[in-house]
């Protein structure tokens, strides 16, 4: 079931768009915010307000970089993996980040604190190596900024 | 209004964004106000038109044209929708517009509807670009309280509401019919075409789809004038233009210059030439799908036209520099990979070649090159022209890997030949 919150929050989308089916981006998004991922049960949820199926709904999360249907940490971090970060050593924030947290990327660390995941360039590539943490971006990092950077997120 | 920077030049040294009040104390919606009070939907066009407007998204269209094949009878409701889902690797500049003045988006998107009969806009933002959601969102806000937007805009009869859109992210949203199929709750795949947007776009309505920069330049030209527009650049193209540098530059940014300035001066003079202890070997001049340039083409003026020739795109304007101590094997590769994953899956050159490509790379980025591969490389590339995909990712991601082969050739028979990379 979706809360009441949740479903004001998708309700109103509504007059944005012409047809409910085209809210389906807007309303996994809000569902994620509340949640922290989309479960096969979040679908449903989702489906029976926007008369869509939990199928397609699938579809539609599975092809995009910032829907989750797996849960994550509590905090994501998002490490810009393109090619001004590539240049200005990102495969070595990178590592660091695995070796600090004991991840690879795409993992969630053993405490639920944080999930790694590589990230398509930011556009903050003067600024680079760059990273996301939840809503906030992180410019110029080297590995002492980053530990630093982590303690900020509980 | 600081007259050689219209898009940046009253922007607040803070970093906070202008507010509806300050945007208007330095012009803003004047532009409007002279167009809803006294010039037809086609004079604004055709004033667009005249100002030699080119899209800043990359491909440089003319945006007065691309406006002039909405039909001017047809079905409504029609939109306008505003691409600023920047995530061609290396380009930052859309952030900063939206960022510092969303205002003067806003205005440009309700003079866009206005001069294709828009009834309503989406503002399409990439979903990481928080701060910027924040204050678009706002700006819109402030511009429906202040009658910019919504019913009988400014007593002229004409209604525009405006949404913002943000996404969940994935490079193919950028393509504008993927962009549409994104807005429709859809896998943004692109569409076939024809038809094209004007006359079947979202929603299957009209729909006229412009860059961030392209709209935050039309209400300058509809205030100031086309001439005056002309005049700012120092070739045909009209206007400014935000360069970038990235990569090991002494002052990476971004710069609000004259269409036309010459690569040279901004890599010297703007970002300040190479770090100590590097040298330049190449660049790519505009994103991620544009080819290689080298020492050679230095004195090329960044417009559409010259970069062209010099057998590269502008594409977005923002640089991204290769200096002597970065493989340009891995530099390739990591293009690649990011081409391999962001494809939508649809068409078969690009899903499958740009798999086998990436591996290919990376096997000589590791040592495991064979002798072939380049000629593998060199088939792919040419596999990935224009008109063998639904839309331009594989012809983008041939562009770095052909000029590579081009300028770096004898750097990846050295891995080859040696079965490592020279500089790990």
């Amino acid at each position: 079931m979706l809360t009441p919150e949740e479903r004001a929050e998708i309700e109103a989308e509504f007059p944005h768009y012409p047809n409910r089916k085209a809210v389906c981006i807007d309303a996994m998004r809000i569902v994620q915010k509340h949640r922290g991922w989309l479960s096969d049960e979040a679908l449903l949820d989702i489906g029976e307000l926007l008369g869509m199926s939990a199928a397609d709904l699938d579809g539609v999360a599975t092809f995009y970089n910032l829907l989750f249907r797996r849960p994550v940490g509590r905090h994501v971090i998002y490490l810009c993996d393109s090619v001004s970060c590539w240049i200005m050593g990102s495969e070595r924030q990178c590592s660091h980040l695995s070796k600090r947290l004991g991840v690879a990327p795409g993992e969630t660390t053993a405490d639920g604190r944080f999930t790694l995941l590589p990230i398509v360039c930011l556009g903050a590539c003067d600024h680079a190596p760059v990273m996301m943490i939840d809503d906030d971006t992180h410019f110029d990092l080297t590995p002492e900024r980053i530990d630093r950077i982590l303690e900020r997120y509980a | 209004m600081p007259e050689d920077k219209p898009l940046t030049g009253n922007m607040r040294p803070d970093g906070q964004a202008l507010d509806r009040r300050a945007y208007e104390r330095a012009g803003g919606y004047r532009g409007l106000r002279k167009a809803l009070s006294g010039m037809t939907p086609a004079a604004v066009t055709a004033e667009v038109k005249d100002s030699n407007l080119r899209g800043r998204g990359g491909a440089g269209f003319p945006t007065g044209l691309k406006w002039s094949f909405v039909p001017e009878k047809g079905p409504h409701p029609r939109y306008v929708v505003a691409n600023g889902d920047e995530m061609e690797p290396g380009t930052f500049k859309d952030r900063l517009l939206v960022e510092r003045d969303p205002h003067q988006l806003v205005e440009g998107m309700i003079l866009a509807g206005y001069a294709t009969g828009a009834d309503i806009g989406y503002i399409f933002l990439r979903g990481e670009y928080k701060l910027s959601a924040q204050r678009v969102a706002r700006a819109i806000a402030e511009a429906y309280e202040a009658g910019y937007l919504g019913k009988d805009i400014l007593d002229s009869g004409y209604s525009f509401e405006l949404y913002l859109h943000l996404s969940a992210g994935r490079y193919m949203c950028g393509e504008e019919t993927g962009m549409l199929n994104a807005l429709e709750g859809k896998r943004a795949n692109p569409r076939a075409k024809p038809p094209f947007p004007p006359a079947s776009g979202l929603f299957g309505k009209p729909t006229t789809i412009n860059n961030v920069e392209t709209l935050c330049n039309v209400p300058h030209i509809i205030r100031n004038g086309a001439a005056w527009f002309r005049g700012l650049s120092r070739s045909k193209d009209g206007g400014t233009k935000l360069y970038g540098a990235s990569g090991k530059v002494k002052r990476p940014g971004l710069w609000e210059l004259s269409m036309g300035t010459p690569i040279r001066e901004i890599l010297e003079e703007h970002a300040g030439g190479m770090r100590d202890g590097v040298r330049f070997r190449g660049l790519l001049p505009g994103g991620a799908s544009t080819d290689f340039l080298t020492d050679e083409h230095l004195d090329t003026p960044m417009d559409f036209n010259e970069v062209q020739k010099a057998g590269s795109r502008m594409g977005t304007g923002t640089m991204i520099i290769l200096d002597d101590q970065t493989c340009p094997v891995g530099m390739v590769s990591n293009l690649e990979h990011f081409f391999a994953q962001e494809s939508c899956g649809w068409c078969t050159p690009c899903w499958s070649g740009l798999g086998w490509v990436e591996r290919i790379l990376c096997a000589i980025e590791e040592g495991r090159g064979q002798p072939g591969d380049l000629e593998k490389l060199a088939f792919q590339a040419r596999f990935w022209a224009p008109g063998h995909t639904f839309c331009a990712l594989a012809p983008g991601a041939a562009e770095p890997l052909q000029s590579a082969l081009k300028y770096f050739r004898a750097d990846f028979e050295q891995h080859i030949n040696e079965k490592r990379c020279p500089w790990k």
